[in-house]
């Protein structure tokens, strides 16, 4: 049965390798021509408890997942029934999710599937995984180290699936191979025959089994990239010639850190690990004064230490920092692996008296490259500090995209201080001017001294406690913001699509523009009955364009990932507009496009003004309880679940 | 950037900012101002080239007073700014300057940490054991048992030793000074500023005005019971070898390191200048040797990252 999209997921302990396989897949599949969108769940911790990835494939662009699943692929037991071995699980696997028609794919001998399947009409390809580890381990005289090498299991079961979807080894060989290059190319052989060897077998026994089938692969493939979120920042930062990065490590910051870490020598960057988010700010903030594009990322907690620094930067007019806050499940620790886009307004009001800030909110990589770009141009030409929220769905989504076009791509540094223009003249870092701005120098710049002070201060930079100067500094301050409003385009602002006259407005911001754009190709094909508006600057607030944009509207419908529907309640403070359906969903997961038609569909049926989603649906308020009671009723029916198997140490397979 | 001096000699004016100064008359920070002013025109470093940068308290305020880069930035946030900003800019001379409840107290996990980085910067600290702009309460460095007159009891934590503390983090250039002896100050200060690496100096700084205990005449031994014998003597005028001579050779870097941290326990009499002094490799060395700097041209003037090429990056995720 082709359909438009298949969704493949592959679960397994944490450090178990399923990123690799299913990265690599992603990849082979990118370069097959797919529209790729790929994204990781996992937990707070290093080794052994369940993550799972998600692929979702097709040749019409995919920018989210579906609750559906074609073909599982489970690496042990709990990928399929859970966490029974928990006191108190916390999930049921994964069996449920597979679509009628779809197939799961597992260690062979695994015992429990076909009762929990309660005669849905799914196919099971039960794989001996090890038994290929061991095969191709034995090819290069190392058969006896096999339980060493169970790491490789995800090799084999990756191999097994592509047998079972029925796509080309050969370039998944050689997709396994390009990743173990010089000495490690023989680790590189022995995991392709590994993974050949399970596809063989897979092909003998299963070929044409699973109902669900890759849709025809495009005959024109285009060029194009296979990116993450982090990767997408970190690159735009290169690209906007940022000198200094700073951070202090926290998920799901800190792998953009550690990608620029990676770039040091090649682009003369310097990447600075804090004590803490207070220096890494502050540490940002005096790179920015010091003449370099400086930045900063983090994630709530450490946006939590960050408010004075923000002050910092704000009263002494910094070129910035950037400071990218990867949204996670607060409050304080909270969900440290989990979506949330809960610090909206956290981003908005952080730190003490008026602030001038701008606040971005890219939806998509693209967004993230181009905005991240954007945003070291706003703090140098406006001296102030901005914030970019993104957010652990954004940060690990992988996803195929053709390589951003950089042919537009300007730099502007803002008003600089040019010793000869200045003349005779006495230089004032905080001279008031027209626009507010004040042409800035760089220290060690001759005839540029200033002072700067934390303190309310005069022209020069000296502490004044004085009225008529108090007034003239806060003018000058905020009123930035005001030319910034009236210089940044609408278009970098929010992005609105669909039939401005329908009936329905669904307005949303940040990463739930995927599932959102997504649901509303399948809801209203022919952009009848909705349109979508996307805000992507907070600071300043488009309040105009979103007045008229909303003003006439029907029913308008917000959707985020938080509890407290801080979207629409900063829509209502911009604008006095007054949302009907504030859609939340708050269990520390993405929207998939289910959900979001699962809402859409309550929201129009006129389904109140709150609507709660998680997994997968509509929900009530008694949800959450009997999911517990529910999970606690099942361990005791399944008590002698097994734990699952720690991998062993990264390094035996990639 | 052009860095030559538009003036063949630097007088102290030069390093003057023409404003009011507010400290209380008297205050032991005016010393310090002055050390540090005479300092730069000993090394005659032309003032565009030197950044100030405080905490805050009556200590933060001295950028305002000198005639350089001037950054007056948050209390306790001298070491990351000095930080930041260094590492922009590491041709420039760095020096942070803040109280001791800036440094010991809210800034205490930057100060550790500053020290292990060993960046080329110069901090001094201005010590006068109490958190003098909020009005006089006790600071990391106000000896358990006693009371200012601005206290209303006596502190019952114990001390910071700052010279202690400094040497355990890795700071490579350590010394007290006194700030009232201006002429000896300026020497230790223009030391620190040539040393490559970071410097402390723990300033011994009287505060007229909260602090009753460590006053002008008590430093100079004239309080009753002190015998005309001052507390203060200087490690200069004693056989006291602060230097390292070989960095490589581990013992004698901890023999060194331990003479120093006895020294700084002393405290019937309290010794003044370089408790010790060690040549390695600074934070920039190292990052000049991954080739993540260079320094002869520093991040701040560097045109050629606003033109960098990412095709690379990406035509690797293809
Ligand atoms: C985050 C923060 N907390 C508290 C203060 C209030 N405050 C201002 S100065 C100061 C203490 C200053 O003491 P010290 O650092 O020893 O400097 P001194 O005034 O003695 O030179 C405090 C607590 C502040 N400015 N910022
Ligand atoms: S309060 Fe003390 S430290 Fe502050 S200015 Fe007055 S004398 Fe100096
Ligand atoms: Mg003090």
């Amino acid at each position: 049965m082709p359909q438009k999209s298949f969704s493949w997921m592959i679960g397994g302990p944490q450090g178990g390798g399923i990123n690799t396989s299913a990265e690599l897949l992603a990849k082979v599949l990118s370069r097959g021509g797919y529209q790729v969108f790929g994204n990781i769940e996992y937990n707070s911790n290093i080794k052994g408890k369940h993550s799972y990835y998600r692929l979702r494939i097709a040749v019409e662009p995919v920018r989210s997942h579906l609750e559906e699943i074609h073909l599982l692929v489970a690496l042990e037991d709990e990928t399929l029934f859970g966490d029974l071995y928990h006191e108190w699980p916390a999930h049921r696997g994964h069996i449920h999710e597979v679509a009628e028609g779809g197939g799961i794919l597992f260690q062979e001998g695994t015992q429990g599937i076909e009762e929990r399947l309660n005669g849905r009409r799914v196919h099971l390809f039960p794989i001996p995984y090890s038994k290929f580890v061991e095969a191709a381990l034995t090819a290069v005289g190392k058969g006896s180290q096999a339980h060493e090498y169970r790491i490789m299991n995800n090799t084999a079961a990756l191999g097994a699936a592509i047998g079972v979807m029925g796509y080309d080894i050969d370039r998944v060989a050689a997709v396994i191979k390009e990743g173990f290059k010089g000495k490690a190319s023989k680790v590189g052989e022995m995991n392709a025959n590994c993974a050949h060897l399970a596809y063989d077998y897979a092909r003998k026994h299963f070929a044409g089994k699973l109902e669900f089938s890759l849709p025809p692969a495009p005959a024109k493939p285009r060029k194009q990239i296979m990116i993450k979120g982090t990767q997408a920042v970190g690159i735009a930062k290169l690209k906007a010639g940022c000198g200094i990065q700073t951070y202090y490590p926290i998920s799901p910051a800190t792998d953009e850190s550690v990608y620029l870490e990676g770039q040091q020598s090649a682009y003369k960057l310097v990447v600075l690990q804090t004590e803490d988010e207070v220096a890494a700010i502050d540490a940002a903030v005096m790179a920015a004064h010091g003449g370099v594009r400086a930045s900063t990322s983090t994630s709530g907690p450490g946006f939590a230490l960050m408010p004075e620094g923000l002050g910092f930067a704000a009263i002494t007019e910094a070129p910035g920092p950037v400071i990218h806050v990867y949204q996670r499940g607060g409050p304080s620790t909270g969900l440290p692996t989990r979506q949330e886009q809960g610090d909206l307004r956290f981003a908005l009001y952080a730190g003490q008296g008026d602030i001038p800030r701008i606040v971005m909110a890219p939806g998509d990589l693209n967004e993230c490259f181009y905005d991240t770009f954007d945003a070291f141009n706003y703090a140098d030409r406006y001296q102030v500090p901005v914030i970019v929220l993104v957010d652990k769905f954004l940060s690990g989504l992988y996803a195929s995209l053709p390589p951003f076009d950089m042919s537009g791509l300007t730099i502007d540094r803002g008003a600089l201080f040019d010793p000869k223009a200045n003349g005779n003249g006495r230089y004032m870092r905080y001279r008031f001017t027209e626009s507010g701005i004040s042409p800035r120098s760089i220290p060690g710049q001759e005839g540029g001294m200033f002072w700067s002070t934390t303190d309310e201060h005069d022209q020069v930079g000296h502490i004044s406690e004085a009225i008529g100067n108090r007034l003239v500094m806060m003018r000058k301050r905020m009123g930035k913001m005001d030319l910034a409003a009236r210089e940044i385009p609408d278009e970098k602002k929010f992005t609105f699509s669909g039939n401005p006259k329908a009936p329905v407005s669904v307005v949303a911001w940040g990463s739930t523009k995927g599932a959102i754009l997504d649901a509303l190709a399948r809801l209203d094909p022919e952009q009848q009955n909705y349109n979508f508006l996307q805000l992507r600057i907070f600071q300043p607030f488009p309040v105009e364009a979103v007045q008229r944009l909303l003003g006439s509207a029907g029913k308008i419908i917000t959707l985020e990932c938080n509890y407290s529907a801080q979207l629409a309640g900063v829509l209502r403070e911009q604008t006095g507009i007054k949302v009907h359906h504030r859609v939340v969903k708050y269990d520390g997961r993405p929207f998939s496009e289910d959900e979001v038609v699962a809402a859409l569909e309550k929201a129009t049926a006129d389904g109140g003004e709150e609507i709660v989603i998680a997994d997968g649906r509509v929900i009530g308020p008694d949800y959450g309880r009997q999911q517990v009671d529910e999970m606690v009723e099942l361990r005791k029916k399944n008590a002698k679940m097994n734990v699952p198997i720690v991998p062993l140490p990264p390094g035996y397979n990639r | 950037m052009a860095t030559t001096p538009t003036k063949v000699e630097f007088k102290i004016k030069d390093y003057k900012a023409d404003i009011h100064n507010d400290w209380c008359p008297g205050c032991g920070d005016f010393g310090i101002l002055t050390a540090l002013q005479m300092a730069l025109v000993k090394l005659q470093i032309p003032s565009h080239r030197v950044a100030v940068v405080s905490g805050i308290g009556c200590s933060g305020k001295t950028p305002h007073y000198m005639q350089t880069y001037a950054f007056h930035t948050l209390h306790g946030r001298v070491m990351p700014s000095v930080t930041g900003l260094k590492l922009a800019n590491p041709s420039l001379t760095v020096i942070g300057v803040g109280g001791d409840g800036d440094a010991y107290g809210i800034g205490a996990g930057h100060f550790v940490n500053g020290g292990r980085r060993n960046l080329d910067i110069t901090y001094i600290v201005f010590n006068n054991d109490v958190y003098a702009l909020t009005k006089g309460q006790g600071s990391p460095t106000i000896a358990q048992g006693t009371k200012t007159k601005s206290m209303a009891e006596e502190s019952i934590m114990q001390a910071l030793n700052p010279v202690a503390l400094a040497l355990v983090c890795g700071y490579t250039f350590v010394a007290r000074g006194y700030a009232l002896d201006v002429k000896t100050l300026t020497d230790l200060i223009a030391q620190g500023i040539r040393h490559r690496g970071s410097t402390l100096i723990d300033v011994l700084q009287t505060c007229p005005t909260y602090n009753d205990l460590h006053t002008k005449p008590w430093y100079e031994g004239k309080k009753p019971g002190q015998n005309g014998i001052s507390p203060l003597y200087r490690l200069d005028q004693t056989d006291y070898d602060p230097r390292v001579q070989d960095p490589a050779n581990r013992r004698e870097v901890s023999q060194k390191k331990t003479q120093a941290i006895l020294k700084s326990e002393e405290d019937e009499r309290l010794p003044l200048g370089i408790f010790y002094q060690c040549e390695i490799p600074t934070y920039e060395d190292y990052l000049e040797k991954k080739g993540h700097i260079d320094r002869a041209h520093p991040l701040a003037e560097r045109e050629d990252i606003f033109h960098r090429d990412v095709t690379p990056l990406l035509d690797a995720l293809t």
